[in-house]
């Protein structure tokens, strides 16, 4: 009897979901938006920056180092003069953001003084492009260098090399999309969630549901059954463009992470229902939900902003913050292939959240009113 | 009775398309009339005022409202009529004061023509202590009652009242009745719709429409004798059971 | 044994007093009539018996269980329609129906019997999507969807709210067959002029009965004498009545004024004072009190 009582349920919500496209969009659209739209926005690579070269010298190992820029594809030759003056105008018209200066008599001081000057000068407003602009030329300049020195008799030579683990090309993604996949669960499943079970407040349709034999937690696994099937379905959504798109690697337990996947679920929808019962209006449904979920989801859990470098008041409230956890728990997974073991301490944090939660989202759902 | 007539309605005719929503419909009101336009839902009332108010063209037929033409002349009707509906008329979180400011404003009246108007319809209705009171806070009748004054804010010839009065207890009601008529008295037509039968008894002529057309049009008392019914629901039935 | 019965029951929304000890009972398979405007209290009453709301005073019992201790009890033996039209619009007539059936552990099948001459009338339409309904269509659906589980009580809120004339018959005409079938009915309105269809009705004003009985019986209580007057000038007639001495009220009943008298005055009396105030196509007649003009007195009253 239950169990026909629940599918019901699930076939009702089904129809909602179904007949509604904007529920339809922001359950599947938005997910695959959000992955696309963080991938190539949020990411410290760059390619064909567009730069200006000042060649004071013109010989051939400038010609032979401006060849080496525009190989490595990620630098665009825009203009190249002998005049630092160009290179200026070229900064105030916006048309590039970095500039190369090779000084006079280049090749004659490098294989003669052993001291030659290359200049790097890139357009700071803004920073972090900039900074990694200059690195990377400054990288390639060193490379250059290597090649081309026949010079092996310097005394004392200190190679600083550094060394960047588990994400060794700085590539964005596998910041990224450990990310998205947090934030999109959380909106799905708790923002909808909230949603649903808001709508049917608002239009008095929860009132006939409570006027019936029903349970109420059968009222609440009926409705959000559907929105956890969906948003598992996105994660793995997610988690394939990651893995196919941008290249993500799942080193790990692909078993492990579905699971803990579950449990993050679980959670967000927890913190869905206990939103909806304090809402009655989707409105107001949709607008604690952005507030509670959306934007700490996004800001505070280190997704965007690294957590070590917040205020310690942020740092403090980011140990609430749900997916800040599970974006701890994916890394290691997908990228360091960790095991259980090693996330452990994230999953019984969760573990705990979801439990109070869970217990304070049935202490509030009403039977009767007040 | 003058003869001057505030509405006068010619074959007036609205398609959708291959649907007829209002059917060559002809009828008159007079200046100063309580004229009911009745109808059930869907029978194409709704659309039938919508080319009254100047919201809508005709695809066919002559009407003129305030002696204004409806297919060249809809600014001015829009000018010459007041409109209240009972869901959408005041703003609860304004204060009675700021709605009458507000309402005057979009008329174009002058500051000290809403001075004046805003002294006339707070003392009339006896809300003086409440003029910066929110509307919110009113009952429910003050503020259908402040609705219709609202309505009448710029002097219109016409006031058109959508189901005005629905759900107000008796007393409530009648003295709502009692401002519209004070209001006929002064010769302003009154054009009321509603699916409550009951309200049209307070009428002095109403129209019934069935399926986009007007089927009876007179007094509620001839209506009734001439479909030998006891109240106007009983003639509603027939009609719309016939 | 009542059906229902309610026992000095108060309820306060923040400092507005939604009901004040308000009592009564409804007898097994009676139609019974809760009468008010908006605001009366009606829809809070509705609310507490159906289980969703507590009173902050009082009890109530529907079939003998309470309304907060045996909450789960009275929950499957009642039918509920709300006053505002709560089916899920963008589900299909059929699927709606199907849906509540299947919630109270029923199917249509099983208590089609109950339904059969409400729904029978919307089966044509059973694919269309309940938000495309007409007014008295989803009416029927939704008393379709309270009564499928076949309630012992069924708790009507305004269900002929909003609704035109045809289907607001068509509607009182129903229920007179779901009485017929020992169910009982309590139905609120706001219409005074649907208490007569009920055997027993309580008026309700701002959370105050004012009468509870037959509607004969409170009709026939109106002691005091009434005329129905009209004549050519009905606004100036109502004004000129309302300064006499001898009236005690004079309200607008549609296209005649009510008059209720007080003093010894005669019909005669009465008539010869209209004249002399020039009207003509005098009307005047005494009549018996309607309900809404016991409302009114009784309004007055409190």
């Amino acid at each position: 009897m239950m169990l026909r009582t629940f599918i019901a349920f699930v076939k009702k919500e089904t129809f909602h979901i179904l007949r509604d496209p904007r529920t339809l969009f922001i359950l599947f659209g938005m997910p695959i938006a959000l992955v696309f739209i963080f991938g190539y926005t949020i990411t410290n690579e760059f390619t064909g920056a567009s730069i200006s070269v000042v060649d004071q010298s013109k010989d051939k190992l400038s010609q032979a180092l401006i060849d080496h820029l525009v190989a490595s594809g990620h630098f665009e030759l825009i203009n190249v003069s002998d005049d630092i003056v160009s290179l200026e105008n070229d900064f105030k018209a916006g048309v590039v953001k970095m500039g190369v200066v090779i000084s006079p008599l280049f090749e004659q001081h490098f294989y003669r003084d052993k001291k030659a000057t290359v200049q790097i000068i890139a357009d700071a407003t803004e920073p972090n492009y900039a900074a990694t602009l200059t690195n990377y030329a400054t990288r390639m300049i060193n490379a250059f260098q290597n090649t081309k020195s026949e010079i092996s008799s310097i005394p004392y030579q200190l190679d600083i090399e550094s060394r960047m683990y588990y994400n060794p090309k700085l590539i964005g993604a596998y910041n990224f999309v450990p990310g998205v996949v947090a934030l999109i669960l959380m909106l799905i499943c708790a923002m909808m969630t909230s949603l649903t079970i808001a709508k049917e407040k608002e239009m008095g349709t929860m009132d006939l549901l409570l006027v019936s034999p029903l349970h109420p937690l059968l009222i609440i696994l009926g409705k959000v059954t559907p929105y956890v099937i969906l948003s598992f379905i996105n994660a793995i959504i997610v988690l394939g463009i990651g893995y196919f798109v941008f290249t993500v690697p799942i080193k790990g337990s692909l078993v492990l992470l579905l699971l803990l996947v579950l449990l993050y679920l679980m959670v967000a929808l927890a913190l869905g229902i206990l939103i909806s019962t304090k809402a009655n209006s989707q409105q107001t449904a949709m607008m604690s939900s952005l507030f509670i979920l959306l934007l700490p989801t996004m800001l505070l859990s280190g997704f965007i902003f690294p957590i070590a470098s917040m205020p310690v008041i942020l740092q403090y409230i980011s140990k609430i913050i749900p997916a800040k956890y599970f974006i701890i728990i994916e890394k290691a997974i997908m990228l360091k292939g960790a095991s259980l073991d090693s996330v452990i301490n994230p999953v019984i944090v969760l573990g705990i959240m979801l439990v109070i939660l869970l217990a304070a989202a049935l202490k509030n759902f009403k039977v009767i009113y007040k | 009775m003058t003869t001057i007539k505030a509405i006068e309605a010619n074959l007036l005719t609205k398609r959708f398309g291959s649907f007829t929503a209002v059917d060559a419909i002809t009828f008159d009101v007079q200046q100063g009339e309580i004229f009911g336009f009745l109808g059930a839902n869907g029978a194409g009332k709704t659309t039938a005022i919508k080319m009254l108010i100047g919201l809508s063209r005709p695809t066919d037929g002559q009407a003129k409202v305030a002696g204004f033409d409806v297919y060249r002349q809809t600014e001015q009707i829009k000018n010459h009529i007041g409109y209240m509906s009972q869901r959408f008329s005041l703003y609860e979180d304004l204060t009675v004061k700021q709605n009458i400011r507000f309402y005057g404003g979009i008329y174009g009246l002058s500051r000290r023509e809403i001075k004046t108007k805003t002294e006339e319809i707070v003392s009339n209705l006896e809300l003086r202590d409440y003029s910066n009171k929110v509307v919110g806070a009113l009952p429910l009748g003050w503020k259908q009652r402040l609705a219709f004054a609202v309505a009448g804010v710029h002097d219109p010839k016409i006031i058109f009242l959508d189901e005005p009065t629905g759900g107000v207890d008796p007393a409530t009601r009648r003295q709502f009745w009692e401002m519209i008529y004070a209001a006929a008295n002064q010769g302003v037509t009154i054009f009321v719709t509603t699916h409550y039968m009951d309200e049209a008894e307070y009428c002095d002529r109403i129209s019934i429409m069935v399926d986009g057309k007007i089927e009876a049009l007179d007094s509620p008392r001839n209506l009734k004798i001439q479909f030998e019914a006891k109240s106007m629901d009983d003639v509603f039935i027939k009609l719309a059971r016939a | 044994m009542s059906a229902v019965k309610i026992e000095n029951i108060s309820k306060s929304f923040d400092t507005v007093l939604a009901l004040a000890q308000v009592s009564f009972d409804v007898l097994k398979g009676e139609l019974f009539g809760l009468i008010g405007p908006d605001g009366a209290g009606k829809t809070t009453m509705f609310k507490i018996l159906t289980t969703l709301l507590m009173p902050d005073q009082g009890k109530a019992y529907v079939e003998g269980f309470h309304t907060v201790k045996d909450y789960k009890k009275i929950r499957r033996i009642i039918g509920y329609m709300p006053g505002k039209f709560s089916l899920y619009q963008d589900l299909t007539v059929e699927e709606n129906l199907n849906f509540f059936a299947t919630i109270f552990n029923t199917s249509i099948k099983e208590n089609y019997h109950l339904i059969a001459d409400i729904y029978g009338q919307l089966e044509p339409f059973k694919k269309r999507r309940a938000g495309n309904l007409s007014g008295g269509m989803k009416q029927k659906l939704a008393l379709s969807c309270a009564l499928i589980h076949e309630p012992k009580v069924l708790f009507l809120d305004e269900p002929t709210t909003g609704v035109d004339a045809v289907s607001r018959a068509e509607f009182w005409e129903m229920l007179g067959r779901l009485k017929a079938k020992g169910i009982t009915i309590v139905v609120s309105t706001p219409y005074m002029d649907e208490a007569s269809l009920c055997e027993r009705i309580a008026l309700i004003q701002t959370g105050k009965i004012l009468s509870i009985d037959t509607p004969e019986h409170i009709t026939n209580a109106y002691h005091k004498p009434l005329y129905a007057v009209r004549s050519d000038d009905f606004f100036r007639l109502m004004k000129e009545l309302r300064g006499q001495h001898f009236a005690e009220r004079v309200e607008p009943f549609g296209e005649y004024l009510h008059l209720t008298t007080k003093d010894q005055i005669t019909e005669h009396e009465i008539h010869q004072y209209i004249q002399s105030q020039g009207h003509s196509t005098i009307e005047l007649s005494a009549i018996e009190a309607t309900i809404e003009d016991v409302f009114l007195d009784l309004m007055q009253a409190n």
